[in-house]
């Protein structure tokens, strides 16, 4: 079937089949840079993007499902050309090594941040359960994420 | 500290904001015009011999371009780490004769999606003669186990050229050995003789970037590898090996890489993907699944040490007896050397004149095991470290004060005989202790590496 | 239900560098016609971060600033040949053969600066982008220019090349008597531990690290080394292994659900320091530090543990069962 949904601000098309996966139409279909592959079934957090601004694991969501449909990644939260608080508050503090969870975590830390504008620590950690990362140990993480969260 | 520019300053990291913005590219985001993908049919057994391939029913699955097996390999034995002068190539590209591990791939599916190569992949019908898997290593080393290497032994052969470091023509032993003074009159003068066993089962790096490639043929016989590794230059020594082509006409790209704590050293399936693409003509792609990654790609080794240390009543080590048993699984990879490392670590970071450190690397029928973060030393350090507090409460001793009484200064000579230089643990030690609020007694706080 | 708390060490030393050595680094820096660097390696950048810190080397050595250096990586067509990225070489060897390599390209800098100066090279040096007569600021010229010319005027490519290797050392068979290491670096960790005695399971409460480093090339990196290793190890000292029942193959683990990675819940309080003891035989100075930083972790969890419930578990990892059992064999007095 046919599905139209806008993705990162553009309305894009594709021709799915009912069984595809998100993830796979972003990725390997129309390739998509800010969505990564990391276990394919809703462990990692790796794929994660926004639909209509929840988050939601691309690996396991049917691309059909997103027709009409919001679907926003890590590459589509330039504001006028400038990139997203969240994602300065990453840089700043130096919350990223290799960079391959890095998307979904933007992501999650921003629908938390959208929902919840003063996170006690532990909603910070409940948000972040389900993203691992290997490379950082979380704390820079979480720290960009207070850093919004004291305003 | 300002005699310099640059160093020691807080540059950040000039990735970041690709990173943000999801633009740092992976091998993942590479695709080519008629690319096609693979996917592997796996042994499900630890141990086999392989009677029959049957590949008709896969070849018949739609989309379906070609199925690779050992003939299709030019050059099919090899070891990694070649280049480092370790051997013998115990290991094929793809099996021909027998299976040595559960999930080691019997042949590639190359089709156009990876949808259609995972189908015909289940279709392929492989007719294996079950054997008695090796898989304790006490048991490997048996006299009367079960051998699943062609020179006769569960173990590595070191010292006769083939493990990358001692000379060749030696005498040949299953271990590798570091000794020092005389450890027997050590334990006759001990009046303390404290043993122990650990044990550090195998470890998965886990990055969260899977095992990934491309491979491209390119004009003049040429061939283009896409991957995630951490070094591109074992890739390409080892695919030009076995393709049994200059490696000058073998160009390797590794892109950034998602993670790699030592999982992406060895090139584990580039090799595998350099012969479909050849065999093809077309670019092909291999994204490994993390079921793969837990159950195929490399791991940290399991490693059992045991320590029998000769102590003075005022709690100094004289003498030390180390066995490390070192789990190669099926393959040689880079174990030799990850034996070798471990065995000269093995006083850790203090000094012990008397020394006798046995390292055996053993071979039994699970994924093959190599270097992750810390590779040699990190099991060695685990061990050493509660060996030391063991040692410390059977003399009763605070356990800083233990380790501070026998840290390695300068000047003293190594158990690999090589003269102290650089010592600074009793320093840090100290720093540490400050940190944690560890009050330390006046004689410890003024010790230092030097004398 | 009870909670018992405990305190444990470890102390540890890592060597710099590929076992026995053998194991060279080259690069090449090619000055592009803006007045910018790149420098080529076949290392590669995996979040460790040195795409930077190597940058941070080579506009040292060559007297600019890291925002007109780039490092191009990880590609054998434009990369000479490195050995690879692992056993925490790659600052050591190839920030050694970036230094060579820089300095080559500052001989040519001065070279070509002090023909269009009309000095002697001796009386030139490179500062922050700029070439001047020592002691005479005024009388300077751009790196940038001085590249320019030097290609469109004075025929010279600026290029440098490096290259480093700790030569292989031999080893006595019968002894092991070798030279296996460039130089060793130094941790010492102290854990605090809760152990409930009810559940088994273990909390790490506090880790103190102290990492002796050679030189300290980017404070922002090493933190994220230490801070990375921590987590690592603790996986691998409380949930982590593929084989639950080792050396049985049985209830593999095959997914992030049977193989449980910390998140970001479970990360203790951490404290750490970096010291410095430089090596002669180092960049500046600077040894490994990207590995050292998990192997101090278990065990000083695991001698917590032991301190925490009087009992030395000593196989890998410290699952609630393990710790239950050890309780249990304690109290019927069977330790």
């Amino acid at each position: 079937m046919r599905i139209r949904f806008v993705l990162d601000g553009y309305e894009v098309e594709a021709d799915v089949k009912l069984t595809d996966t998100l993830f796979r139409v972003l990725k390997d279909r129309l390739g998509v840079r800010s969505v990564h592959f990391g276990c394919g079934e809703g462990s990692c957090g790796a794929c994660i993007v926004l639909v209509d601004g929840k988050p939601r694991y691309s690996c396991l969501t049917l691309a059909a499902s997103v027709d009409g449909k919001k679907v926003t990644t890590a590459a589509g939260l330039r504001v006028d050309g400038e990139i997203a608080e969240i994602q300065r508050a990453f840089v700043e503090h130096n919350a990223a090594q290799c960079g391959y969870c890095t998307p979904g975590m933007i992501l999650v830390a921003k629908a938390l941040l959208d929902q919840n504008q003063n996170p006690t620590d532990e909603e910070i950690y409940e948000a972040l359960a389900g993203n691992l990362c290997r490379c950082t140990g979380y704390v820079p993480i979480v720290e960009a994420i207070k850093s919004l969260a004291r305003r | 500290m300002d005699e310099f520019a640059l160093l020691g300053k807080p540059v950040r990291n000039v990735q970041l904001l690709g990173h943000v913005t999801g633009e740092t590219e992976f091998v993942d985001d590479l695709s080519f015009p008629g690319m096609l993908w693979i996917k592997a049919m796996r042994s499900p057994i630890p141990r086999g011999r392989i009677k029959k391939i049957d590949t008709s029913k896969a070849e018949r699955v739609p989309g379906v371009v070609k199925i690779v097996t050992a003939k299709d390999v030019p050059n099919n034995y090899h070891v990694n780490m070649a280049a480092l002068g370790i051997g013998p190539p115990d290991e094929p590209v793809l099996p021909d004769n027998e299976v040595n591990y559960k999930g080691e791939a019997i042949c590639l599916v190359v089709a156009k999606d990876e949808e259609t190569a995972a189908k015909a992949a289940q279709l392929v019908d492989v007719e294996l003669e079950e054997l008695p898997p090796v898989l304790d290593m006490e048991e490997a080393l048996r006299p009367d186990a079960p051998v699943i290497k062609p020179w006769g032994l569960n173990a590595h052969i070191f010292g006769s050229g083939l493990d990358g470091a001692t000379p060749r023509g030696g005498q040949g032993r299953p271990y590798f050995l570091v000794k020092r003074g005389d450890v027997d009159r050590a334990f006759e003068s001990a009046d303390y003789v404290v043993e122990g066993s650990y044990l550090v089962p195998p470890i998965e790096h886990a990055p969260i970037e899977p095992h990934i490639c491309v491979a491209r043929p390119e004009p003049g016989g040429r061939l283009t590898i896409y991957t995630a590794t951490q070094a591109p230059y074992f890739v390409r020594d080892n695919v030009a090996a076995i393709l049994n082509i200059p490696p000058s006409r073998v160009r390797v790209v590794s892109p950034s890489v998602g993670g790699g704590f030592g999982g992406k050293v060895d090139p584990e399936f580039e090799m595998q993907v350099a012969v479909a693409a050849m065999a093809v003509g077309r670019p092909v792609k291999w994204r490994w699944t993390r079921e793969e990654e837990f159950t195929v790609s490399t791991v940290r080794p399991a490693v059992k040490i045991e320590f029998k240390d000769a102590i003075t009543r005022d709690g100094v080590i004289i003498g030390r007896r180390a066995r490390l048993l070192h789990d190669s699984g099926a393959y040689t990879r880079t174990s030799p050397y990850g034996v070798i490392k471990a065995v000269f670590n093995l006083s850790g970071p203090y000094y012990i004149p008397n020394v006798y450190y046995q390292g055996y690397c053993v071979y039994t029928n699970k994924q093959p095991s190599s270097a992750m973060r810390g590779y040699g030393v990190f099991e060695v350090s685990y061990a050493v470290e509660l060996q030391m507090e063991r040692d410390a409460r059977t003399v009763g001793m605070d356990s800083l004060e233990f380790r501070f009484k026998n840290a390695y200064r300068n000047g003293q000579v190594s158990a690999s005989g090589k003269v102290i230089e650089d010592a600074y643990i009793i320093e840090t030690m100290r720093e540490a202790a400050a940190l944690a609020s560890y009050p330390l007694p006046p004689h410890l706080l003024s010790m230092s590496s030097w004398g | 239900m009870v909670k018992l708390r405990g305190r444990g060490v470890a102390a540890i030393c890592y060597p710099t560098g590929m076992n026995l050595g053998g194991d060279p680094s080259q690069t090449v820096i090619v000055a592009q016609p803006d007045g910018r660097f790149i420098v080529n390696v076949a290392s590669v950048e995996m979040g460790q971060g040195l795409k930077t810190a190597l940058a941070q080397i080579a506009a040292e050595a060559i007297g600019v600033s890291v925002e007109d250096v780039e490092v191009r990586f990880g590609d054998t067509e434009t990369a000479p040949h490195d050995t690879g990225t692992f056993a925490s070489r790659t600052t050591h060897r190839m920030g050694n053969a970036i230094i060579a390599a820089g300095q080559e390209i500052r001989r040519i800098l001065l070279d070509v600066a002090s023909k269009i100066l009309e000095v002697r090279p001796e009386d030139l040096e490179v500062r922050e982008g700029r070439i001047q007569v020592r002691g005479v600021p005024d009388r300077s010229i751009s790196v940038k220019e001085v590249v320019a010319q030097a290609q469109f005027t004075y025929n010279t490519p600026v290029v440098g090349k490096g290259h480093y290797v700790k030569p292989k050392s031999p080893v006595d068979p019968e002894t092991g008597e070798a030279d296996p290491h460039s130089t060793m670096a130094h941790g010492c960790t102290i854990v605090d531990v809760e152990v409930d005695t009810e559940t088994g399971a273990v909390t790490v409460l506090n880790v103190y690290s102290v990492y002796e480093v050679g030189r300290v090339v980017n404070p922002r990196l090493v933190e994220g080394q230490v801070i990375g290793g921590v987590v690592m190890g603790m996986g691998a000292a409380l949930t982590e292994t593929v084989y639950p029942k080792y050396p049985l193959i049985d209830n593999q683990a095959t997914s992030f659900r049977e193989y449980v990675l910390p998140t970001a819940g479970d990360i203790p309080n951490i404290r750490y320091k970096l010291i410095e003891s430089p090596t002669p035989t180092g960049p500046y100075g600077a040894k490994g530090v990207g590995e050292m930083v998990v192997n101090s972790i278990a065990p000083a969890i695991v001698n917590a543990v032991y301190d925490a419930i009087g009992v030395q578990i000593t196989d890998l990892p410290l699952t609630p069962e393990k710790v239950l059992k050890a309780l249990e064999q304690k109290k019927r007095g069977q330790l």
